[in-house]
């Protein structure tokens, strides 16, 4: 239908000549493609319609296409990914303080200072960092199980076909759904002292409260308030991927353990659980770096500015650099906690792989 | 196989409170902007003492959420349709071509997205503001810059999940466009374009739920004019009195668009995201 098209001759030509080597399976392969095709492209030219500059020009494209298809992408991550990393390292090693933010080519270099600075447990910010990183190190632990745990269950007991399941899985996505700050803002609403929900029901429905109404958030209850939070935006996810995982047990698998006389619990444990092991591994990975770098959930539900309770480490990073304007210090901290997380990474997936393997 | 007795209570008791759990927050967002003001200034109450629509008459004039609106409009839609046609072709060469740097290119680009925003933060700023004194090129506080930003946050995810979709389209149909003289180009347009609408589909909604929903960059790279909705929110909170009806009104007119879509889309997100993630 194509016939005349400068195009159509040629392809069927060199899949045709290819052949011997280039598997006619995968014809797209285009760099091995050419490569082989330069040293007998003189005998073929002949026999070819389209003039020499025109096979050139076409053999470039196909030849570069995959890297010119990768290259908006490509330049993108580098440049607003990679490109801020390197600074963001460089500026770790200069004491860049509001002084010299106008001008970076005043801002002395100082090494590691910055880290020694910021990593001194002993000093004062030292200390902060160090509180903050502890902070986030339970919240995260808290919220990732118990959202696992949530999304876990929920997906088991939504395997079995009832009235009003599409409409109850429907409901658990919309957290995940809603944008970030409207969730956040309405539980900011709840948690309020005197107008919000949460203290409505507990101290004048249940009576649970003696006294005081509580604050949510400031004080100490501001943790609880956030973990809260981030288990209800986060555990929607967990729900999503583990029935992704759970479609793919067949099952036969259960009706046989139910053969067998395996029960319930034995049957999660002996058929879901390992046959969820792959989805998981990547599930509570990716859970672990969300959860560990949130910032929107602190920082929309205090509203800028964490208490010491509920102050984590990207919250922390955050207000430390552009409360006293000291990018270096905050580089440094951002810089020492992407390494930590890198390491984090490296360990578990190190460790999980090789439990998969010697199972 | 049969349900168990103890089976059903649990799996009763279990989805009651998940339930519960999320229903709490809409039903509070959905119920008090539906509140006179000083429904909410008071005690907490289930129901309103009055429906009224007043809070969703109000709420544009107490902060310009107008401009927010609009601005999140122009910002997310740009964002999504550019980052969806670059994860497109990205996607493509991943999928159907080997070449030098390719698995480089994967891995560099997903491990982009498990890194802590506020790494990016500080330099990215300093980045943009400098580039604006300097190189005249205005991205800081506009919303060019923002929909640079986000299309790139919103990239990888794309590719990732766009790669293993036509992963999962047969290499035979691509041959057989070949064998009918279709040039790669022709073949991505016609064969794996059609084929992949779900997962086309499914990432233009997380991609736009990516910049709708951003706060971090939002809060340092805006300005008054180019403010979006995840920072002009919370101004209603920086008002003299918080008006919690109208902070709820509008969480939900700006939820509701999102929501619904992701909601109607829901099947073909799951798809993309199984397609991507499970293999």
């Amino acid at each position: 239908m194509t016939a005349g098209h400068p195009q159509r001759r040629v392809t069927p030509m060199q899949s045709a000549r290819g052949s011997a080597t280039v598997p006619v399976r995968r014809p797209m392969h285009a760099a091995p493609d050419v490569r082989q095709h330069r040293g007998s492209a003189p005998n073929a030219a002949p026999r070819r319609a389209s003039t020499p500059a025109q096979r050139r020009r076409r053999r470039l494209r196909s030849k570069y296409l995959p890297y010119m298809l990768v290259l908006p992408a490509a330049f993108l991550e580098i440049a607003i990914h990679v490109v801020p990393m390197l600074v963001g390292v460089w500026m770790s090693l200069l004491e860049l303080t509001q002084f010299h933010i106008q001008d970076w080519s005043t801002a002395p270099f100082v090494g590691f200072g910055n880290y020694s600075a910021t990593l001194d447990v002993n000093s004062e910010t030292g200390k902060a960092l160090l509180h903050s990183f502890g902070i986030t190190v339970l919240y995260t632990t808290l919220s990732v199980a118990i959202s696992w745990l949530f999304g876990l269950s929920a997906a088991v007991f939504l395997q079995r076909p009832f009235r009003g399941r599409a409409l109850l899985r429907t409901l658990f996505l919309t957290p995940y759904a809603l944008p970030v700050y409207a969730a956040v803002i309405t539980w900011g609403f709840l948690f309020q002292r005197d107008t919000g929900l949460v203290n409505h029901v507990l101290v004048d429905q249940l009576g649970l409260v003696d006294g005081e109404r509580p604050f949510w958030l400031i004080g100490e209850n501001s943790f609880w308030a956030l973990l809260v939070v981030s288990v209800w935006r986060t555990w929607p996810f967990a729900l999503l991927c583990i029935t992704a995982g759970l479609q793919n047990v067949p099952t036969e698998m259960y009706e046989a353990a139910a053969i067998d006389g395996a029960g319930f619990w034995r049957r999660i444990t002996s058929v879901t659980l390992p046959s969820l092991r792959p989805i998981n591994q990547v599930l509570l990975l990716v859970l672990f770096l969300w959860t560990f770098n949130d910032f929107n959930t602190p920082y929309v539900l205090f509203g800028g500015s964490a208490p010491p309770e509920a102050d984590l480490i990207s919250i922390h990073i955050y207000n430390s650099s552009f409360s006293t304007w000291d990018f270096g210090t905050g580089s440094a901290m951002s810089v020492a906690l992407l390494l930590f997380l890198l390491l984090v990474t490296a360990v578990y997936l190190l460790i999980t792989n090789r439990r998969r393997i010697h199972a | 196989m049969r349900e168990g007795r103890g089976e059903r209570i649990a799996r009763w008791i279990v989805l009651t409170f998940l339930a519960a759990f999320v229903l709490t927050p809409l039903y509070v967002m959905v119920s008090s902007a539906l509140k006179p003001l000083q429904d909410v200034q008071d005690y907490f109450t289930w129901f309103p003492s009055t429906l009224t629509f007043q809070a969703f008459v109000d709420m544009w004039s107490t902060v310009p959420l107008g401009n927010y609106l609009l601005n999140s409009v122009i910002v997310a839609s740009v964002a999504a349709v550019f980052s969806v046609v670059i994860a497109v072709f990205a996607a493509f060469a991943i999928s159907r071509y080997r070449f030098r740097g390719r698995s480089v290119f994967s891995v560099a680009v997903l491990s982009t997205q498990m890194f802590p925003g506020i790494l990016f933060l500080l330099p990215l700023f300093l980045i943009y503001v400098n580039l604006g004194t300097a190189g005249g090129v205005d991205l800081y506080q506009t919303r060019l810059g923002l929909v640079i930003t986000y299309l790139t946050f919103s990239l990888p995810f794309s590719i990732w999940m766009l790669a293993g979709y036509f992963d999962s389209i047969p290499r035979g149909l691509d041959e057989a466009a070949q064998v009918d003289g279709a040039g790669s180009m022709r073949t991505l347009f016609t064969v794996i374009l059609p084929t992949a609408v779900p997962g086309i589909v499914a990432v233009t909604v997380y991609a736009f739920m990516t910049a709708w929903g951003e706060v971090l960059f939002a809060s340092i790279m805006t300005d008054q004019d180019s403010r979006t909705l995840a920072v002009g929110l919370q101004a209603y909170s920086t008002q003299f009195q918080v008006y919690w009806n109208q902070v709820m009104a509008a969480s939900l007119v700006v939820s509701v668009p999102v929501v619904a879509g992701f909601l109607a889309l829901q099947r073909y997100f799951v798809a993309g995201l199984t397609a991507g993630a499970v293999k």
